[in-house]
């Protein structure tokens, strides 16, 4: 049985595929896009979070850490990073979840045993499970003993990629997977690089091969103010995404900031910090730019 | 709205309360009169029909549906036979910081001369309560439970179709066969059915003189009416008020003013709890709307405006205050008027219709207090009923609520009921499941489960008193394992019942034979036939309700000592006693540590749902068949009202981490924060209990607006509510606000006069709950998702 880092689960997620489902948010994406709602999520390795908003000062996380990772201080309990290897124990002793371990090492039984819990509310509402990160196809294996394993149960499943993969485990994993939400942050692959770290080629070569070979694909297009809500920007994916056979939706995703204050957490920089909402209109207009290529296209998941 | 229900609906929503003594003058000087002339059933029924005779009768400008309980609107009556008659009640009433009920110093001293001074040792609270025995009156102190008999008569009433088939003269020919039929050679109970029968007889002679004097009212009125159109409908309801009750309605105006007699007729009898529902009111007057359509007498907005008057005369009649722990623990008081929609008709098929729809369009076009409604979704009910009930949901007035009819139905076959009675029955209160017009369901007071563990935990003694008011079940740093101290707060758990069903069982017969309500009975089946009052088990089907509190919190602390002092031993019972002893002080890290590590309730993990199943299970076995006078009639059921607030009070801290005096776990929620893994864990937590054995259980979730945002929100909500009920939920209820709102509302009461939020079975204003059912909800955890 395989194992994979997990960072989070999200239950009663609507938002991520057809009706009611169990998101899994798997840890680890090669890519770190300004607008990241889940910066925690990039690395690949487990860590633990410290807020010390909620720290009763009774010190457990002192005795508990193996490696003596961390100092009092009057601000807090904080872990010297190059001494912890982020094995979670100060954590699990933490009474007042201080300490949160984010990401943590999980056979694929102990997952699907959660995504087990809601099958009666995917009966009822044609949901399932989606699998979504970080990137999910960073632990190829392991993914793919959790979509083997819904398929034994009959549960419906997405996989939420940045397509930033090799094409063999892509197209690996579209043979066992229902559905494919796929990122299309930018066509320019200057900008894209510069906005996320990472070259489009591969992605758009991804996407062409991943419904070349038959997969369902709806498109997801996050909407970011001043980045890629330029009408050229959106025709020219609109004309990429009108050649794709598979496609069965677009759902542009307007920016929220929710995932701001992740960052004062995790003590990153936030690299957009006067970034609006498009408004209403925007989105509109949006939506009408690319529903001028005879796509079906949803403003939200 | 249109003008006519702008102009009602402003009057209802202004309108002080206020108390009213005309009802206790006329009940008192009757009294005075006549006791010792008549059978009790007899002088109920003389009073009955005096109160009808001589009250003043009020219709108001703009009216179409008539009659009042008091001689204006929001105008209350006491009801002093009953209690009430302390000076002291008046003014308290009149001056305490929550709602209010206005009246006049002149008023308190009339009252104080006339009334007070006969009905000491005459009402029933001094009968009844003078014979309490001393260990009842120990646990009662203690907040181990509430006693419903103490304020009001028993109720919780809602009535079938009986009475759009029949009228009052109906009933006095079947009055008169039954009494045909007594039988003095072999009944030895045939006299008192014959005393019964014609107390009967005389309500509905009384029944239709209050009409009467309505139709005459509105017949006067219309010669002084310059207004040619007012005349008019002065004329026609004249003309209804001659029809109904005496005879059955043949029409919708007919219909609902029908209702309303018996309704009335109902609350001014007497004082029942929950007063007096309509039931499945859309499907009673589906057929009168669908034939009033077809001879085009009525269309869809006259038919909307003849609900909306309904509407606001239901509005216009608050609960008669309370008092003593009920009046402190209730701010404002609603009659809990409920009606029921949708669910299935007695031959099992759909009974949503159009009717249906347009009272839920007036619902939510009002925003009143009262009536409340409730959807009743069966599998058989179309998805579009349950989305268009969604939709009103989510404007987050908390109404209406939703139940699961078939889960309703078969609580009540599993009692016995035929499956037609079940299906004509439903929920009436909060979340009680009845056969409608069939069943005298009575409840009894809440118990607080959590207060029963913490006995066991001081071996019968109350750590906030430091009185022994339970049974010595063993000092619990005795306990070896879970077991022991979990069959310890069994023990403690039947003692407290049956003390209580003792008094309760005392208390009914003392209200059968003093309090019988004769008007009730000829409206409810099987009374006339049995020639029994609906309080002396005259009724088709008779059963007795305890409603448990506090499953969230003792599931909570049975998990916290189960895990950590019998399992894991990484508490011991003195520190967490002596934690629990000092509430929590100087003691965070443990408090945080059981609160934040330990499996709770609400969160589908079976280590903490098993032990809600065991709670669940000792308190269906310690209450179940338990004997009323009637038979084996007890049962459970789920649910706290408000009373989780007044229990929270008398409660110290408990093992969950919670502080004391804080608020118990409502309903059957889990407790506030401790359901972290979203609405379907709740869910599937909560379809672990096996709900067909209550009488009803009741789910609090709040959602924030977003979630329920676009028509996906709308789906997923619906998708929500239908699997919990194909997992056997009974009942789910919904705030959807969120808490800036809130806490705006309580900074500035001001701008939200008029925000509706979910208290328990029902809504209230935000701006008139006292704080701490403020923090109450602003407390429940507040669904999210992306």
């Amino acid at each position: 049985m395989k194992s994979g880092i997990v960072f989070d689960f999200k239950k009663y997620s609507i938002h991520d595929g057809p009706g009611i489902r169990t998101t899994v948010f798997l840890k680890g994406c090669p890519l770190s896009c300004w607008w990241c709602h889940n910066p925690e999520s990039i690395s690949p390795q487990p860590a633990v979070l410290y807020r010390p908003e909620r720290c009763i000062g009774c010190g457990a996380c002192l005795k508990a850490c193996p490696c003596g990772a961390i100092a009092a201080t009057p601000e807090g309990f904080f872990a010297d990073p190059s001494r912890c290897t982020g094995c979670g124990a100060c954590a699990d002793s933490c009474p007042s979840t201080a300490r949160e371990r984010v990401g943590r090492l999980m056979t694929s039984e102990e997952v699907l045993t959660v995504i087990r819990k809601d099958i009666p509310f995917y009966d009822e509402s044609g949901g399932g499970a989606t699998f979504s990160g970080g990137e999910p196809l960073l632990q190829p294996e392991f993914l793919w003993e959790l979509l083997e394993g819904c398929r034994k149960s009959q549960i419906h499943t997405a996989v939420d990629t940045t397509g930033f993969a090799h094409t063999a485990v892509l197209l690996e994993t579209a043979r066992l997977t229902d559905l494919f939400l796929y990122d299309i942050k930018h066509m320019d692959p200057g900008k894209h690089k510069l906005y996320t770290g990472v070259d489009n080629t591969l992605i758009l070569e991804n996407l062409k091969a991943l419904t070349d070979s038959g997969a369902r694909v709806a498109i997801r297009i996050p909407l970011i103010p001043g980045i890629n809500d330029d009408e050229e920007n959106l025709r020219q994916t609109g004309r990429f995404v009108a050649a794709l056979k598979g496609v069965v939706s677009v759902h542009l995703l307007p920016y929220h900031a929710a995932g701001r204050n992740k960052y004062a957490k995790w003590k990153i920089a936030y690299r957009l910090p006067e970034t609006l909402p498009p408004s209403a209109e925007a989105q509109e207009a949006a939506a009408e730019n690319l529903k001028s290529f005879g796509l079906n296209v949803l403003i939200g998941g | 709205m249109n003008d006519r229900i702008a102009r009602l609906r402003k009057e209802s929503f202004e309108t002080h309360p206020s108390i009213s003594i005309e009802r206790a003058l006329l009940v008192t000087e009757f009294y005075q009169e006549n006791a010792g002339k008549y059978s009790t059933p007899v002088m109920r029924a003389l009073n009955f029909k005096n109160l009808c005779e001589k009250k003043t009768i009020y219709i108001g400008p703009d009216e179409l549906i008539v009659g009042e309980r008091g001689p204006a609107p929001k105008a209350v009556s006491t009801f002093p036979e009953l209690n009430f008659n302390y000076r002291e009640d008046l003014e308290i009433l009149n001056s305490r910081n929550m709602t209010s009920y206005s009246v006049s110093p002149e008023d308190i001293d009339l009252y104080a001369e006339k009334v007070i001074p006969y009905w000491r040792g005459r009402s029933m609270r001094d009968k009844a309560f003078a014979q309490i025995p001393a260990k009842w009156k120990a646990l009662y102190e203690a907040g181990l439970f509430t006693e419903f008999m103490e304020q009001r008569a028993p109720g919780h009433t809602a009535l079938d179709g009986t009475i759009y088939r029949k009228g009052m003269l109906d009933f006095k020919r079947e009055i008169a066969e039954s009494k045909a039929k007594l039988d003095y050679l072999n009944d030895p109970h045939a006299t008192e059915k014959f005393e019964e029968l014609t107390a009967m007889d005389i309500s509905c002679d009384a029944a239709i003189l209050f009409a009467e004097r309505h139709a005459d009212l509105a017949e006067k009125m219309a010669t002084e009416e310059k207004d040619p159109k007012r005349k008019a409908e002065l004329l026609k309801i004249a003309s209804v008020c001659r029809w109904v009750p005496a005879h059955a309605p043949r029409n919708f105006w007919e219909a609902l003013q029908m209702y309303w007699f018996v309704h009335l007729g109902t609350i001014t009898e007497l004082n029942g709890w929950d007063a007096m529902s309509p039931g499945h009111l859309d499907q009673h007057l589906a057929p009168f709307y669908e034939k009033d359509l077809a001879e085009g007498t009525l269309d869809r907005e006259g038919a909307r405006e003849l609900l909306s008057c309904f509407w606001i005369k239901v509005n216009n009649t608050p609960a008669p205050p309370k008092v003593g722990v009920t009046a402190a623990e209730s701010g404002t008081y609603n009659d809990f008027t409920q009606i029921n929609l949708g669910g299935l008709k007695a031959d099992g098929t759909d009974g949503s219709s159009e009717v249906s729809t347009l009272i839920l369009e007036v619902l939510d076009e009002l925003q009143l207090l009262q009536p409340q409604v409730s959807v009743q979704i069966s599998a058989k009910t179309p998805d579009a009923f349950l989305k268009f009930a969604a939709k009103v949901i989510r404007r987050g007035s908390g109404y209406p609520s939703v139940f699961n009819a078939d889960m309703v139905i078969a609580e009540q076959i599993r009692v016995g009921k035929t499956p037609e009675d079940a299906r004509e029955g439903g929920t009436s209160g909060c979340v009680e499941t009845g056969a409608f017009g069939k069943e005298a369901y009575i409840l009894h007071g809440y118990l607080n489960v959590p207060k029963i563990l913490e006995l066991t935990l001081n071996n019968g003694v109350d750590p906030l008193t430091g009185k022994k008011v339970g049974l010595e079940t063993g000092d619990p740093e005795g306990f070896t394992t879970f077991d022991e101290l979990y069959s310890a707060f069994e023990k403690q758990l039947r003692y407290v019942v049956e003390t209580k069903i003792e008094t309760d069982n005392y208390l009914q017969r003392m209200f059968a034979t003093y309090a019988p309500a004769p008007f009730l009975s000829v409206v409810i089946n099987d009374c006339i036939k049995n020639g029994k009052d609906y309080y002396d088990g005259g009724a088709r089907y008779n059963s007795d309700y305890i409603q448990c509190c506090g499953i969230g919190t003792i599931t909570d602390s049975l998990a916290v000592l189960k895990k950590h002092v019998f399992e894991d031993n990484t508490i011991t019972m003195r520190t967490l006693l002596d934690a629990l002893r000092k509430n929590w002080e100087g003691e965070e890290p443990l408090r945080q540590f059981v609160w934040n590590k330990t499996p709770f309730f609400g969160n589908d993990d079976d280590y903490a749902d098993s032990i809600m199943q065991r709670v669940y299970d000792s308190l269906f076995r310690t209450i179940e068949g338990q004997h009323s006078p009637k038979g084996p009639t007890y049962h459970l059921n789920m649910l706290s009202t408000t009373c989780h607030v007044y229990f929270g009070k008398k409660l110290g801290a408990t093992p969950n981490g919670r502080f004391a005096f804080l608020p118990e776990s409502d309903g059957t929620s889990p407790s506030h924060g401790a359901d972290r893994h979203g609405p379907t864990a709740v869910v599937k937590s909560l379809a672990k209990m096996d709900q067909v054995k209550s009488g009803g259980t009741l789910l609090n979730q709040r959602f924030l607006p977003s979630v329920l945002a676009g028509e996906s929100g709308i789906d997923a909500l619906c998708q929500l509510i239908r699997t919990y009920f194909r997992l056997g939920g009974h009942h789910m209820q919904f705030n959807v606000v969120d808490s800036d709102t809130l806490r705006d509302a309580q900074k500035h009461p001001e701008n939200y006069r008029d925000l509706l939020v979910r208290v328990a079975g029902y809504s209230d204003y935000f701006v008139d709950l006292d704080q701490y059912h403020q923090e109450e909800i602003i407390a429940r955890t507040a669904q999210e998702s992306f």
